[in-house]
């Protein structure tokens, strides 16, 4: 039986105090404990990015982080983006653009977008490709996630044109 | 492919963190980013008893450009090295910067970093390649004290480094490049691991010897090319390059076709990019 730690997380804006196996892993802590499925898991060693979630606000793949080194951060999950009022931008693009077959890579390219889309420099079509290769996708030929992703990123740059120094040197 | 129980440890500094893998002993392993600890873990590749986190450890994360010299706390990730604009900006690293694009993804850059790159020894991994071609020194802590090991005596070859197991990297200092830079590399899909690379510097004035070439898919572990570096600082063409590499892969007994004329394309495509920039 491996040792079991305290944790607090803040989960999608709610703290959750926790006891967790040193061996699990955040996405296992995320869908088992917190009862937060949304987040998918797939390959469990880092290639597949259908875990992915934000931590601190930064992209991260949740099967290669310890729920125990995750203590104390704040984790925003596909459940943040939608609120009373209906989907985000992003869940609206996906659907409008048809950027999803089964689903299932689905709130793993919506963290990675929704986190990745502050890095990009120019939100052209070629920095969104290199943004979502990170993921993988069995179904939709990835086409039309970069065309969601793309329009969002330059619909909220013209928004707030702020640019983080990023990307491309 | 989950891991196997483990004990966690957090260290609150450096020397707590050396005297943990101590008590704790061989079964102990430091986890910085997990980016490659912890799949290892999941596939049982990796078995440690103990796991000593050493990212709460403050400002092992610094960037700082001193004297002309870039130094990286080892816990700065792949993403902070590729924004920072100290690195950006300063004329003998930039290349540094540049190369972070290829290390896998944004998701995976947020959080691996270059002290685990460095220990983790990946023979097709850049940073081992950029330490070996900028002549950087990776300073060490453990039970015996601090040193430095000059990036070329501390890869022995695939996944193996000469630090002790007690010891943990704190910070990699990079003297900077004297002549323009190149880097390429080749693999499958972008973000993949490479299945060669090259990185260039060229000679810092004309008539000069001190070309760099370094070269992963080549060895287990980056490995200067001499014949080459000699061509590069001739000013050779790409068929006097190919010629020279050839002759350097000869010596290193690589007689994988493929693998050398990989090598070679991207030699000379470092080659062509230090050259017009
Ligand atoms: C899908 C995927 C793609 C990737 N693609 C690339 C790529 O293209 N290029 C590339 O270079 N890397 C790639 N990586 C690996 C990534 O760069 C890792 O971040 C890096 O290899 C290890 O850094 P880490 O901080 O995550 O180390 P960890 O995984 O935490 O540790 C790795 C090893 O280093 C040791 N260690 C860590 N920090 C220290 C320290 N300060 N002192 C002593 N020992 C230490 C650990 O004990 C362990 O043995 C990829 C990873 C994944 C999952
Ligand atoms: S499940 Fe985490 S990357 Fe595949
Ligand atoms: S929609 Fe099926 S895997 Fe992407």
């Amino acid at each position: 039986m491996s040792e079991r730690h305290l944790i607090e997380l803040q989960v999608n804006g709610e703290p959750h105090e926790l006891l967790v196996e040193a061996r699990e892993t955040l996405v296992d802590v995320l869908r088992h404990r917190v009862g937060a499925t949304g987040t998918h898991v797939a390959c469990e060693h880092g290639i597949c990015g259908a875990c992915t979630v934000l931590i601190d606000g930064e992209p991260a793949r949740s099967c290669l982080v310890l729920g125990v080194m995750a203590d104390g951060h704040e984790i925003r999950t596909v459940e943040s983006l939608a609120d009373e009022s209906g989907l985000n931008d992003l869940q609206e693009a996906f659907t409008a653009c048809h950027s999803l077959q089964c689903g299932f890579c689905t709130p793993g390219m919506l963290m990675l977008a929704e986190g990745g889309i502050p890095h990009l420099e120019d939100t052209s079509r070629e920095e969104v490709r290199e943004l979502v290769s990170a993921n993988l996708c069995r179904c939709t030929g990835y086409e039309t996630i970069v065309d969601a992703v793309e329009q969002v990123a330059q619909q909220r740059r013209s928004e707030d044109p702020t640019v983080t120094e990023g990307a491309s040197a | 492919m989950k891991p196997a129980p483990v004990s966690y440890h957090r260290a609150s500094s450096v020397s707590d963190a050396v005297d943990l893998l101590t008590t704790l002993g061989e079964e102990s392993k430091v986890i910085a980013g997990g980016q490659s600890l912890v799949p290892m873990m999941s596939f049982r590749l990796a078995r440690p008893e103990h796991l000593v986190d050493i990212t709460r450890i403050p400002g092992l994360d610094s960037i700082e450009l001193a004297d002309d010299e870039l130094t990286i706390g080892a816990l700065a990730t792949h993403q902070a090295v590729l924004e920072s604009p100290v690195v950006r900006h300063s004329a003998g690293h930039g290349l540094i910067a540049r190369t972070m694009r290829h290390v896998g993804h944004l998701p995976i850059r947020t959080r691996g970093t270059v002290g685990g790159s460095i220990a983790h020894a990946d023979g097709s991994a850049e940073w081992p390649l950029l330490a070996v071609l900028f002549g950087a020194r990776v300073v060490a802590e453990g039970v015996a004290g601090e040193r430095e090991v000059p990036a070329e005596e501390l890869f022995f070859g695939l996944y193996t480094t000469c630090l002790e197991p007690d010891e943990i990297v704190t910070r990699v200092i990079f003297p900077p490049a004297k002549g323009a830079t190149g880097f390429a590399e080749y693999g499958l899909r972008h973000g993949d691991f490479a299945l060669a690379a090259a990185g260039v510097v060229l000679p810092s004035a004309v008539g000069a010897t001190d070309a760099r070439v370094v070269v992963s898919g080549a060895a287990p572990a980056p490995t200067r090319l001499p014949a080459t570096e000699a061509a590069v600082a001739a000013g050779a063409s790409d068929e006097a390059l190919r010629q020279s590499v050839m002759a350097d892969l000869d010596e290193l007994e690589v007689d994988d076709d493929y693998q050398r004329d990989l090598v070679t394309g991207m030699v000379i495509k470092a080659v062509k990019e230090a050259r017009t920039r």
